[in-house]
C-alpha cells in the first residue's frame, strides 16, 4: 500500500557528532516513513542512534545530511523558532526522566505548553484537568512531582505531552524507570491514546514486553535500520 | 503571558530569598544613597531659597569698612549717616528700595514684662527691601519718619513674649528711657540662616531711633533691593560710584566700604551643595554598577542551575523570545525589588537626617519615579546577557544536564 503524505518521512538521514578521528556517526544513512496513526517502538542496543533519531523527528536536533519531511513539510531548512513553532503545535514528548518541573504543581506542569500558545487561563485549566483525568490522575492536579510515584509523574509527563492534542507523541523509553506493572498500565493508555485519539505513536523502550504493544517494531543497529517488521494494513 | 513571568520572577526569588536579598544589597544601597543625598539636597537647598527669600530678594548691602563676610566691619572707617542712604535712593535707578539701619540689643518693657531683643531705627523702604509683610497695622508714615516720633512695629516674638494674645496695636512699649506706641506687627518669619529669631525686633522710624535711643546719626548699613536679578551688578557699581563721591575717595585709591550682593553669597552656598551632591552621586553610581554585575551574577547561576527547565521549555515549544522574556522580567523584577528597598531606605534615611540637620524634607516623586526606572533599567541591561544565554540554550543539551 502506498501513502501519499506519511506523517514522518525520513530519506538518508545521518546525523555525525565530533569530527576528524572522533568522528561519530550516531545515524548512518536512515530511511524511514512513518503514517498518520501508527504505533511504532523503536528497539535497539544501547548507543545505536535511537535517541538520536527520536530528537530528529522530534525537531529538536537537525540531521547533518538527508531530508526530513513532517506532514510533506521540507523540516531541514526551517529556523530554531519555527522549529519550535512545530513542536508547540504538532509534537507531545515523553520524556525517560520525566522532565517534569519541580516545585511545580502536576495541573501547571501539563498547563506550561499550553502557556506558550497563549491560551487563556480558563481554558488551560480546564484541558489541564481534562489531560490529567484521561491519564488517570484527577486529585492529583494540585501535588508537586516530588509527591507523586514515579508511574504517576510519568502519568503527569504523558498528560502535558497529549494536552496539546498532537498529531505525534514521542516517547524515549517511558518505562524506562518503572516496574513491570506500571509498565503494562502506561502501556495501555497509550494504546488507548493511539486507538482513541488517533494520536500517532513512536515509541523507544529495550523491553520486548513493551514493543509488543506496538503495531510495528523497528530495530536499530549502529545508527541503521536493520530491521522493521512493518506490518501492512489491509 | 508577562503576567505570568512577573509571577513566575516572584516564586524564584522567593525560593532564594536570602540569596536574592544579598545580591540586591548593592542596588538597594546605590538606589537609598541617591534617594537620600537627592532628598537632604533639596532639602537643604530649599532651606538656602527660603533663606534668601528671608534675607530679601536681590539684595545689596552696605556696610562701612572693608569687613569680611559678618556683623561689625571696620571701625575705623567713617560710618555712614541718613543723607548717604538718601543720596543712593536719588541716584539709582532699578531699585526697589534703599534702607538704611542701625540697631542695638535693648529690653523692651510692656507693664511686668521685658524682653531683650534687638531694635533697628530704618525707613518704610527697610520693609519693602528685607520682604516683611504686616500681619496687623501700619508702617512709619513719611511724617512720622522726618518727626521723629516715637511709634514703633513689631515682630512676632516679641509681640506674644510681651502681649500675649491682646493686640498690641495702640499699646505703648517701653524702650530704655522712653516709650513707643505699636502701630504694626510683623508677620513672622522664622529662624534666619545663621539661627537666630527673625521675630524678636522692634523698628523705630531712624531719627527716633538715632535721638532716642542711640545719641548719634551713625547708620551702620544700607540695604538696597534690586528689581531685576540681572541688575544687581550694575547697581553694585553705580552704589559704589555714589558712594565714592560723596565719600571722596580719589580715584586709584580703595573703597574704604563694601557692596556685598547677597544673591551671590547664597548662589555659593547653592554651588557647594551641587558639588557635594555630585560627588555622592558618583559613589551612588558605582554602587549600582556593583548592584548590576551582582544581578547579572544571580541571574547566571540561575540560569546554569535551571537549565534543565529551561530544555524543557524549549522542547515544549517555548520560542527563544519568550524565555528571553522570561528571564529578563526575572532579572527586572529583582532589580525592581532592590529599588524599591533602597528608595524606602533612602527615604528614611532622608527623613532622620532632615530631622537631625533641621531641614526640611521633601521627597520629590520625580526622583523617585527615576530611581524606580533606573532600577529596571539596571535590570534590563545586566539582565539580557544571562537571559539571552538561556534562551540560546541547546534544548537537547539542556534535558541531558542534571
Ligand atoms: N551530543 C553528543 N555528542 C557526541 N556523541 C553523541 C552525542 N549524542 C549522542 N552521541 C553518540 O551517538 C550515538 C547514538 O546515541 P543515542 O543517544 O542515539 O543512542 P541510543 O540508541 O539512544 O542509546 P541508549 O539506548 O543508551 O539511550 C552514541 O554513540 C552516542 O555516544
Ligand atoms: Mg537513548
Amino acid at each position: 500500500m502506498s501513502e501519499p503524505t506519511a506523517l514522518v518521512e525520513l530519506k538518508g538521514i545521518e546525523r555525525h557528532y565530533g569530527e576528524g578521528g572522533g568522528l561519530v556517526r550516531a545515524l548512518a544513512g536512515v530511511d524511514l516513513a512513518i503514517n498518520r496513526g501508527e504505533f511504532i517502538a523503536i528497539m535497539g542496543p544501547s548507543g545505536s542512534g535511537k535517541s538520536t533519531v527520536m530528537n530528529i523527528i522530534g525537531c529538536l536536533d537537525r540531521p547533518s545530511s538527508g531530508s526530513f519531511r513532517f506532514a510533506g513539510v521540507d523540516v531541514t531548512p526551517l529556523s530554531r523558532d519555527q522549529r519550535a513553532l512545530l513542536r508547540r503545535n504538532y509534537l507531545g514528548f515523553v520524556f525517560q526522566g520525566f522532565n517534569l518541573l519541580n516545585r511545580t504543581t502536576a495541573i501547571e506542569n501539563v498547563e506550561l505548553p499550553l502557556i506558550y500558545r497563549g491560551m487563556p487561563k480558563r481554558e488551560r485549566q480546564e484541558k489541564a484537568v481534562r489531560a490529567l483525568h484521561l491519564v488517570g490522575l484527577s486529585g492529583r492536579e494540585h501535588h508537586t512531582p516530588g509527591e507523586l510515584s514515579g508511574g504517576q509523574q510519568q502519568r503527569v509527563a504523558i498528560a502535558r505531552a497529549i494536552v496539546t492534542d498532537p498529531l505525534l507523541l514521542l516517547a524515549d523509553e517511558p518505562t524506562g524507570n518503572l516496574d513491570t506493572a506500571r509498565s503494562h498500565e502506561i502501556m495501555e493508555l497509550l494504546i488507548e491514546l493511539n486507538v482513541e485519539r488517533g494520536i500517532t505513536i513512536v515509541m523507544v523502550t529495550h523491553e520486548p514486553d513493551m514493543a509488543a504493544y506496538a503495531h510495528r517494531s523497528i530495530r536499530f543497529v549502529d545508527g541503521l535500520i536493520a530491521a522493521d517488521d512493518a506490518r501492512k494494513a489491509a | 503571558m508577562l503576567w505570568e513571568a512577573i509571577k513566575l520572577a516572584a516564586m524564584s526569588i522567593r525560593r532564594n530569598a536570602l540569596r536574592s536579598v544579598l545580591t540586591l544589597l548593592g542596588i538597594v544601597i546605590g538606589v537609598g544613597a541617591v534617594i537620600a543625598m537627592v532628598t537632604i539636597g533639596s532639602g537643604a537647598s530649599q532651606q538656602v531659597q527660603e533663606n534668601l527669600a528671608k534675607l530679601g530678594s536681590n539684595m545689596l548691602i552696605v556696610r562701612p569698612g572693608q569687613s569680611t563676610f559678618g556683623p561689625g566691619g571696620n571701625n575705623d572707617s567713617r560710618a555712614f549717616d541718613e543723607r548717604d542712604s538718601t543720596a543712593l535712593k536719588a541716584n539709582l535707578s532699578g531699585v526697589r528700595g534703599v534702607a538704611p539701619s542701625s540697631q542695638r540689643n535693648a529690653k523692651v518693657v510692656f507693664g511686668a514684662l521685658n524682653y531683650d531683643t534687638t531694635v533697628t531705627g530704618t525707613t518704610a523702604d527697610y520693609f519693602i527691601v528685607q520682604d516683611w509683610t504686616l500681619k496687623e497695622g501700619r508702617v512709619f508714615s513719611e511724617g512720622e519718619e522726618r518727626s521723629g516720633t516715637t511709634v514703633c512695629v513689631i515682630g512676632s516674638t516679641i509681640a506674644t513674649e510681651l502681649f500675649g494674645k491682646a493686640d498690641p496695636l495702640g499699646e505703648r512699649l517701653r524702650i530704655g528711657n522712653f516709650a513707643c506706641e505699636v502701630i504694626g506687627l510683623l508677620e513672622s518669619k522664622g529662624q534666619s540662616a545663621f539661627g537666630t529669631d527673625q521675630d524678636s525686633i522692634v523698628l523705630l522710624p531712624l531719627r527716633t531711633y538715632h535721638r532716642r535711643l542711640a545719641g548719634n546719626t551713625r547708620v551702620s548699613s544700607i540695604n538696597i533691593s534690586v528689581m531685576e536679578a540681572a541688575d544687581i551688578p550694575r547697581v553694585q557699581r553705580d552704589a559704589e560710584d555714589v558712594l565714592r563721591e560723596r565719600r571722596r575717595i580719589a580715584p586709584g585709591e580703595e573703597d574704604n566700604f563694601t557692596v556685598r550682593d547677597m544673591t551671590q553669597i547664597a548662589n555659593t552656598m547653592a554651588a557647594t551643595t551641587t558639588i557635594l551632591t555630585g560627588l555622592l552621586g558618583a559613589v551612588a553610581a558605582v554602587s549600582l554598577l556593583v548592584g548590576g554585575i551582582g544581578i547579572m551574577n544571580i541571574m547566571l547561576v540561575s540560569v546554569t542551575e535551571r537549565t534543565r527547565e529551561i530544555g524543557i521549555r524549549l522542547a515544549i515549544g517555548a520560542l527563544e523570545r519568550q524565555v528571553l522574556t522570561q528571564f529578563l522580567v526575572e532579572s527586572i523584577v529583582l532589580a525592581l525589588f532592590g529599588g524599591i528597598i533602597g528608595i524606602v531606605t533612602g527615604l528614611g534615611l532622608a527623613a532622620i537626617a532632615a530631622l537631625f540637620m533641621d531641614i526640611p524634607f521633601s521627597a520629590d516623586p520625580q526622583v523617585i519615579a527615576l530611581a524606580f526606572i533606573v532600577s529596571a533599567v539596571i535590570g534590563v541591561i545586566f539582565g539580557y546577557f544571562p537571559a539571552r544565554r538561556a534562551a540560546r540554550l541547546d534544548p537537547i543539551e539542556a534535558l541531558r544536564r542534571e
